[in-house]
């Protein structure tokens, strides 16, 4: 399979990144390079196989329902580009 | 007093205790060494000396009571993907531009637990991406190694005085240094650098597919990545969470078993956190490997490969078979599918674990015409090329009607590599011996290697096979090109049997010796 300057243009645009004409061209050559060099899986017979969910076999680990951690919301701003008392901000998202 | 920065961490652990040294000293002296060397080698991308000589006086204090921790007055260096309180994090991208987290990681604060002084935050590929150390925001690092040739020098006859000294003449071989600038590996070639130019007594490092062992093959240093599930993910910026695994850079093998003595813990913060005791590697050095079964995978012969490693691995095999080791060939027969699964799997995993750098809650923001605008400009400014690309694989692989083809079949293709390692020790097989590398180091800025990112991505074919299998692999340096540069070897071991590896390695480092590069910065 191989992607076209227009499918690119729709990954990107997915992944929310902005990019130029230009980006988007030179991105196209080096997908498709790397979209070849994986296509050898396809050769592979994977009937019966099941996909891998954990690398190492362990249980879930579970805890108690309970609250554990807070109280820190200025911890949690702390770091943020725009905030108002302890909200982060953001553009207006609805008119 | 010598230069304390030649100390590896079990003499310098030695004469702390003692009293010989003072943890105030031996940081100091690091402390120059990184300001006389970083210009040149840009490991550092931060240096926290107020930090360190607080760390190293409150460590001080404590052995001079005769207390203090396993690593007590040791100073280290960091890998910057670990957070750490208060101090520079960024995985060196643009992106975290700024950032200071709140929090340490749980690898940072076992090493701080254990006495540890921490000297700065290491230069790496921008979110550990990349195998050469040229993808950092940063700048790239360079390999304190440099090629040399050997020259026949004439030597021209002298005489000094009546009766003084007379030199007959003749020719002797000298090794001249090439000027070259050669890439550390990557993605930690700030730790590499660092602990091979003698900058920190060792260093924290991740692999996800080769980013320990590789960066410590190409620069004469032991790297281990251990077991996924060994050492805690928790605090460490992520990259492809399944695959993710912190891990030492250390000068000897000894050093590095004392230090993932105390990064390794089980931590109820991190889900994939393995519920197993840690046990003390260092006991395991020394011990005799006699009878111990040694596996030579068929499939690590790959065209191409140059001819000195081919001669490198049989000098690894004879030096383990005169130990008493029994070496048996075998049968990975899925090798050649680990590096083309992993770059579905790991940008998948990356294209979802990097969602979160939107320009909302930390880091760089550029501002937009609305907030869909606003992310795609934040990401289009904060993300450098390979990172992006990365990126846009992962989201297509996993784009509505791809997901199937691509990223279901490579998640199958795992199982059935682990499951070739699965059988090569069920068959009785304790360890497996590999070239660490397809090659020396590269030069900085190498055109074949910018010029096509799958040449790049090749570097990591011999190890991104134990990642994908979740299993652990040490990187040990084993000899000289013909160029004067390092080659490693590699050995993998059963899963959580990391005790093994420092066995088997410290073998081949009792034969092969240990290297340091000539200093020429």
């Amino acid at each position: 399979m191989s992607v076209d300057v227009k499918t690119v243009k729709r990954v990107a645009r997915l992944a929310r990144i902005a990019v130029s004409e230009e980006d988007a061209e030179r991105m196209t050559g080096e997908l498709n390079a790397i979209l070849g060099f994986v296509e050898q899986l396809n050769e592979v017979d994977v009937s019966g196989v099941e996909p891998m969910t954990s690398v190492i076999p362990m249980e879930m680990k579970k805890r108690p329902d309970v609250v554990t951690d807070g109280s820190k919301a200025a911890d949690i701003v702390a770091n943020a580009p725009a905030t108002e008392e302890n909200f982060f901000l953001v553009p207006k998202v609805v008119e | 007093m010598s230069d304390l920065t030649h100390l590896t961490i079990s003499q310098a652990r030695a004469m702390l205790r003692t009293k010989e040294i003072t943890a105030t000293e031996i940081t100091e002296a690091y402390l120059q060494a990184i300001e006389r060397a970083n210009p040149a080698l840009n490991a550092y991308v931060v240096v926290t000396d107020d930090k360190a000589r607080d760390m190293a006086k409150a460590s001080d204090a404590k052995l001079a009571k005769g207390e203090g921790g396993s690593l007590e007055g040791i100073p280290l260096g960091i890998k910057d993907l670990f957070g750490t309180e208060g101090i520079h994090t960024q995985a060196c991208s643009h992106v975290l531009d700024g950032f200071r987290p709140h929090y340490e990681s749980t690898v940072t604060a076992n090493l701080w637990a254990d006495g540890a002084v921490m000297l700065g935050k290491l230069n790496m590929d921008e979110f550990a991406m990349g195998s050469s150390n040229e993808t950092s925001y940063y700048g790239p690092v360079v390999n304190p190694w440099r090629r040399s040739r050997l020259d026949t020098v004439v030597m021209p006859t002298t005489h000094q005085g009546d009766g003084g000294f007379v030199s007959a003449g003749g020719t002797r071989t000298a090794r001249t240094l090439d000027n070259a600038q050669l890439v550390p590996g990557g993605s930690s070639g700030g730790s590499a650098s660092a602990v091979s130019a003698l900058l920190c007594a060792g260093a924290t490092a991740t692999d996800t597919g080769g980013s320990i062992r590789q960066p410590a093959a190409f620069t004469g240093t032991v790297g281990i990545k251990p077991t996924y599930g060994r050492c805690s993910r928790w605090g460490i910026v992520a990259f492809a969470s399944s695959l993710d695994q912190a891990g030492p850079i250390a000068r000897d093998v000894r050093d590095a078993a004392i230090l993932l003595k105390s990064m390794a813990s089980v931590d109820p913060k991190d889900t994939t956190s393995v519920d197993r005791p840690v046990p003390d590697y260092e006991a395991a050095i020394g011990k005799p490997i006699k009878g111990m079964k040694i596996g030579i995978p068929r499939e690590y012969r790959v065209d191409g490969m140059p001819e000195e490693i081919e001669a490198l691995w049989q000098k690894g095999i004879a030096w383990l078979k005169d130990a008493g080791a029994e070496i048996v060939d075998i049968s990975l027969p899925h090798t050649k599918y680990a590096l083309p699964a992993y770059y579905i799997v790991a940008p998948a995993e990356a294209s979802s674990n990097l969602a979160r750098y939107d320009g909302v809650r930390y880091g760089l923001r550029v501002p937009g015409k609305d907030i869909v605008d606003m992310y795609e400009k934040t990401r289009a400014a904060g993300f450098g090329r390979e990172v992006k690309r990365r990126i846009m694989i992962g989201t297509y692989v996993l784009s509505a009607g791809y997901y199937d083809a691509y990223y279901l079949q490579a998640q199958k293709v795992r199982n059935l590599i682990k499951r070739d390692f699965e059988n090569a020790f069920s068959a009785g097989v304790d360890v497996i011996l590999t070239p660490a590398t397809p090659s020396a180091a590269f030069g900085i800025a190498d055109e074949d290697m910018a010029a096509d990112p799958v040449k790049m991505y090749l570097n990591d074919i011999f190890t991104v096979t134990v990642n994908m299998a979740g299993l652990p692999g040490i990187a040990v340096p084993a000899g000289l090109d013909a160029k004067g540069l390092p080659l490693g070897l590699q050995l993998i071991g059963r899963p959580f049997d990391e005790e093994t590896l420092f066995q088997t390695a410290h073998v081949i480092e009792q034969a092969a010796g240990t290297f340091q590069p000539e200093k020429w910065w």
